[in-house]
């Protein structure tokens, strides 16, 4: 939206000053308005562009809040075991698109979806499809930490013995924990209540509690960004540990975070007619250097947004 | 920087004028604290007037007695009793149908113009003089029918005459509609992401609904509905309409008997003439009271045990 007010002369002024705020900011950061970040480890040893093992295929979905059209058109594969970010300004759709992965927005009223998403292969969408069942295959992170005020024990098993989990909870309960990273801490206070605990460690809770139900993908919107920095170091930490055995996508609003922990990025962006688009896709290594598309090269510059 | 020369001249404009505004806010604390006090001055006198005129016949034998031609003999079991079976059954019927209607109204139903319509008319409901849930009793539980489509009777029921259950129906249909709004609004207190929560790891709604927004709404649901019910055994109206007696010299042993309320006696005993039962009916009111604040008080541990730190 703020590229919009750059083309309009009639705003300038205002242009301006959040220029110089934003410059003002990233100064402190980095030298000069391009705060390109550095890239992580995760990318380097991983080169090639295609993607051969497909564990979301996004296939020309749009939205619709009512009349308001929020998406169009958005296609894009996931790779297996791998970290896919979506970024883009506020507005651009990238938090609906990831609720359209595990069906999410159909709790609110009046939305409508096209398009098809499938995981591995079989449909997301479909009157044959029970999206319970979708929800419990694709796991979702929240913004804010949301655990059940419950105890702590209780909100990892709750998935697990409403899906009807046969095997032995304390283990599932202690194993979905220590790959949260956090069974060391809660381990001597696990009937205690979620909300007793800091905000990183609710959110590994719920990572906890997404993963306690063996989902093939997990959704994480904007986790980090209730967190100080210390805790989102753990989460980002946790998140490459856990790509290895699971299919992230992450909405961010921190580019350098994207840049930090994702293998490919998707930028997207609303522009005049406040619907959403894909603008670039690829890895994030290329996409943060080399971006193909200029509006992508602006927003990663800082530029706008 | 451009902005300063402008920014100059504008603060010229402003006329802070701290006292006045400070002075008009002293102004409306006043008033606010006058009308704090109106309320708790009258009510204060008004207990201290009952207290005084009622406490030579409160003793616990009160309770014991059944009513009398003679003052001193004269008792409130058969009205304690009756407030209490009335009550009971009014819960009973009052708290299931009300949660479930609130339930339905925020998790399932679909947000649209007959919802809408339903909405507006259960708040309008609750606005609804109690005489004419009375008449409405009377014809649909007493008499067994409303004159159009069938009867009790002709359900297989039979009409309740003027029995415990009759009264509690008549005050279980005055009382929904609060119960309904008042199990509406903490259902909507519970806050959204703890929905999402729980259907993001493949809950159905039903199991959404059963472990996460019922237990976490339910302190502001018990409050709601112990509330409306302190309305209720307060009611005198509706229930004289449907024909409960004012001399019962019993108590109900079952929900078919007759019976008398603890209002109902109160002023059966006010409006005599002899000044020695309208001071039984100042002990009958202290019994009501503390009737009441007991429930209220309930209703506030309630809040308190389940509304802890665990759920915020």
């Amino acid at each position: 939206m703020a590229d919009s007010t750059n083309s309009n002369g009639g705003v300038a002024v205002v242009d301006e000053q959040v220029a110089d705020e934003r410059d003002a900011a990233v100064g402190a950061s980095s030298s000069g308005r391009d705060f390109r970040p550095t890239l992580g480890a995760a990318q380097i040893d991983q080169q090639e562009d295609t993607i051969e093992d497909v564990a979301v295929q996004i296939d020309d979905v749009g939205l619709w809040y009512g009349a308001k059209k929020a998406i169009e058109g958005v296609s894009l594969d996931v790779q297996r075991h791998e970290i896919t970010a979506l970024i883009g300004p506020s507005g651009c759709g990238k938090s609906t698109l990831l609720r359209c992965i595990n069906r999410m927005n159909e709790l609110i009223p009046g939305v409508r979806i096209e398009g098809q998403i499938r995981v591995d292969g079989d449909p997301l969408y479909g009157s044959d499809v029970d999206p319970v069942e979708v929800r419990r295959a694709v796991g979702m992170v929240f913004q804010k930490p949301n655990p059940f005020p419950k105890s702590i024990y209780e909100n990892v098993a709750f998935g697990a013995r409403i899906n009807g989990y046969k095997g032995n909870m304390d283990e599932l309960v202690e194993r979905s924990l220590r790959q949260a990273a956090l069974w060391d801490e809660v381990k001597d206070q696990l009937k205690e209540s979620g909300l007793a605990l800091s905000g990183g460690q609710q959110q590994r809770l719920c990572i906890a509690r997404a993963i306690a139900v063996q989902p093939e993908v997990i959704l994480m919107d904007e986790p980090c960004s209730a967190l100080d920095p210390i805790a989102t170091q753990r989460i980002e930490d946790l998140m490459q540990e856990l790509a290895a055995d699971y299919t992230i996508v992450i909405v961010t609003h921190n580019m350098q975070q994207a840049a930090r922990v994702s293998n490919r990025t998707a930028f997207m962006l609303a522009e005049e007619d406040l619907v959403g688009r894909l603008v670039e896709y690829g890895r994030t290594d290329q996409l943060f250097t080399s971006p193909n598309d200029s509006r992508t090269e602006d927003y990663i510059t800082g530029r706008f947004g | 920087m451009t902005a300063e020369a402008p920014a100059a001249t504008t603060r010229d404009l402003f006329e802070v004028n701290l006292a006045r505004r400070h002075m008009i806010g002293v102004i409306f604390q006043g008033v606010a604290l006058l009308g704090t006090l109106v309320g708790i001055i009258v009510l204060a006198v008004l207990l201290i007037e009952v207290w005084r005129d009622g406490i030579h016949f409160l003793e616990l034998d009160f309770l014991n007695r059944f009513p009398s031609r003679f003052a001193e003999q004269a008792g409130f079991k058969s009205a304690f009793w009756g407030s209490l079976w009335v009550i009971g059954f009014t819960a009973l019927l009052a708290f299931p149908i009300g949660v479930g209607a609130a339930v339905y109204l925020e998790e399932y139903a679909p947000k649209n113009a007959v919802t809408r319509l339903l909405q507006t008319n259960i708040s309008n409901l609750a606005g609804v003089p109690s005489i004419v849930y009375g008449i409405l009793g009377l014809q649909l539980f007493v008499r067994g029918t409303i004159g159009i489509g069938p009867s009790l009777e002709d359900l297989g029921l039979r009409d309740l005459d003027r029995s415990v259950l009759a009264g509690s129906a008549t005050l279980a249909l005055l009382i929904l509609p609060v119960v309904i709004v008042a199990s509406q609004e903490a259902l909507k207190a519970v806050p959204p992401s703890i929905r999402e929560a729980s259907y993001g790891v493949g809950a159905t709604r039903w199991q959404t609904v059963r472990s996460h927004v019922l237990p976490q709404a339910f302190p502001g649901i018990m409050t709601g509905t112990i509330l409306a019910l302190s309305r209720a055994i307060g009611e005198t109206a509706p229930l004289i309409m449907i024909g409960a007696l004012s001399f019962v010299a019993f108590t109900p042993g079952n929900p078919l008997d007759d019976f008398t309320v603890m209002p109902i006696q109160i002023f059966g005993w006010a409006v005599r003439p002899q000044l020695d039962f309208q001071d039984l009916a100042a002990t009958g009111i202290i019994v009501l009271l503390i009737v009441l604040l007991s429930m209220n008080a309930i209703a506030v541990y309630l809040r308190h045990r389940f509304g802890g730190p665990a759920s915020r």
